[in-house]
């Protein structure tokens, strides 16, 4: 079974700025695939490379096994793209819009399917008004379905919740879970690192055009060691506990701790001191903490 | 299945949808020509020794309109989509480059056939016209729109701003046509103007498309259109090459 995406030795410099270097990654069918990394890292252009909308100076790239250039109508109709940009076109309307993407892509009736996509994406009673009249969440939920009229195999989400409210992002999150069960695959870039960690099985972090962390989301998690003790306490943080401090919120604490030892011995220095607790909790790592170490160390 | 048809169905009914700017505001123009002008002239001058000057002038006039009307309708298109951005929606599907040339270019022929369709029914009934090469007529109307759509399109894919494509417009397309015959025979130019008209590819696409309803012309109407097929040749091949390159379109 060829991978969803293939990605080999992938380079491609704009000008002065070297965008990608040499960029491997495979990513199987069916998985939940996130791609995280910083502004300017490179994801954007690493799935433009993928969408065909930027052409790699070296390497290859392949959509379920068609490469992106050679089998380029093959390489498109298996990929979906949300772009990240809030596009629109303004002379048309909810269903215009989706009834053409689909004739874009060949397919003549697709009523059905555009209906079912407009429902699960709470649009069925915009469809008949015009893409200018629509809110911002309203376009962002256009372009999903836009990116999902020819049923691709593999849907690649360009930081999709980035400006978008509670209720859509749920609502949204939910539906390209189902797609994902179905079998499709996701591949997702975001800068909300708490839904990578929700979401993705498998996750590879970017900087500066390189792949500097690979692994499964529950593997990049155990790489960080330490975690952190949030205090709230009545008096001040004994001296000797200032260098762990890690931040803090309202009044409160949060110390670095190297394992679950040092917590025992946190709690004596605090008891020694004559300070009180009022408010205590052990937080595990996250994959904020994991990316925070990545980049750091690479 | 093909996304060609789809593609120049969503062209045709994005200026169907501002028909009073995009047929409607042309055909106004054109009238005014018209009127002013055969008004001022009308009395004095005739043109091939027996046409009145009003009738002369309406081939003109819907030529223009054709071709300026084909001309805009490929070069907005394109550059309003790519300053908006929407012009990946088009990109993102598997439309080959060729299927993405033919669109926008038979667009660009259904905007100026129905410009100049309607510029010549709303002028008919003030001038007595003859109709005599149909085909002519038809042939150098599809044939100047194609040049012109071809041409909008390498505005629209060279253009970064809406203003590089007014001068394109301004600059290029209206001083050709202004200068091909629209309002006057070349024949009543001096020699050097004259000359030099020749070498003006939009000069072919008026006096052919005249001739067609006239029977009389500057040039022979095959000259013409073997001039009009090979600025077209030429024009496409430079457009399908840019679009093949990927040149401002994909990076």
């Amino acid at each position: 079974m060829s991978a969803a995406i293939e990605l080999r030795g992938v380079h491609k410099r704009f000008g002065e700025l070297q965008a990608l270097c040499g960029i491997d990654l495979d990513i199987r069918q069916g998985e939940f695939f996130g791609l995280l990394g910083p502004n300017g890292a490179g994801k954007t252009t690493l799935i433009s490379i993928l969408a065909g909308l930027v052409r790699a100076d070296r390497g290859s790239a392949r959509v379920m096994g068609h490469d992106v250039r050679a089998d380029y109508r093959a390489a498109r109709r298996s990929l979906g793209v949300v772009p990240q940009e809030l596009v629109f076109d303004p002379f048309f309307s909810v269903r215009e819009t989706l009834r053409i993407q689909s004739g874009y892509f060949g397919i003549r009736d697709n009523r059905a399917w555009i209906d079912e996509v407009m429902r699960h994406l709470d649009l069925t009673a915009k469809a008949d008004v015009n893409m200018r009249a629509l809110s911002g969440g309203m376009k962002r939920r256009v372009l999903v379905a836009q990116a999902l009229v020819h049923k691709p195999p593999v849907i690649v989400l360009d930081e999709p919740t980035a400006g978008v409210d509670v209720e859509l992002r749920q609502a949204l999150w939910q539906f390209i879970r189902r797609l994902n069960r179905e079998g499709h695959t996701i591949v997702l870039t975001t800068h909300y690192l708490e839904e990578a960690e929700a979401l993705c099985g498998r996750i590879a972090m970017l900087k500066q055009g390189r792949v500097v962390a690979l692994d499964s989301t529950a593997n990049l998690l155990k790489r960080v060691h330490h975690l952190f003790l949030r205090l709230r306490l009545v008096g001040e943080l004994p001296e000797e506990l200032r260098p762990l401090e890690h931040g803090g919120t309202a009044g409160a604490h949060v110390l670095r701790l190297r394992g679950y030892d040092d917590v025992e011995q946190t709690l004596a220095t605090i008891r020694r001191a004559g300070c009180r607790i009022e408010e205590m909790e052990l937080m595990q790592p996250d994959l904020e903490d994991v990316f925070v170490d990545v980049m750091q160390r690479s | 299945m093909s996304g060609l048809p789809t593609l120049l169905y969503k062209e045709v009914l994005r200026f169907s949808k501002v028909s009073t700017q995009t047929i409607g505001a042309p055909v106004l123009t054109a009238a005014l020509f018209l009127f002013i002008l055969s008004h001022v002239m009308g009395g004095r001058v005739r043109m091939y020794d027996a046409v009145p000057y009003a009738a002369f002038l309406v081939p003109g006039l819907v030529m223009m309109s054709v071709l300026q009307n084909a001309f805009a309708n490929s070069s907005s298109s394109l550059i309003q989509s790519k300053i908006t951005g929407n012009i990946i929606f088009v990109l993102l599907p598997p439309l080959s480059y060729v299927e993405f040339f033919a669109a926008y270019v038979l667009a660009a022929v259904v905007r100026g056939m129905v410009v100049g369709t309607a510029v010549l029914l709303v002028t008919l009934p003030f001038v007595d016209m003859s109709f005599r090469y149909p085909l002519w007529v038809v042939a150098f109307a599809i044939a100047g729109s194609s040049v012109l759509g071809a041409l909008g399109m390498l505005a629209g894919i060279w253009a970064e701003k809406i203003d590089q494509v007014a001068a394109f417009q301004n600059f290029l397309i209206m001083p050709l046509t202004f200068l091909s015959g629209v309002f006057y025979s070349v024949h009543s130019l001096p020699d050097f103007w004259q000359g030099l008209s020749h070498f003006n590819p939009f000069f072919y696409m008026i006096d052919g498309f005249r001739y067609g309803f006239f029977g009389v012309s500057d040039v022979d109407p095959l000259w013409s259109f073997a001039v009009v097929a090979v600025f077209l040749g030429l024009v496409s091949g430079l457009t399908l090459a840019l679009l093949k390159s990927g040149y401002k379109l994909r990076y």
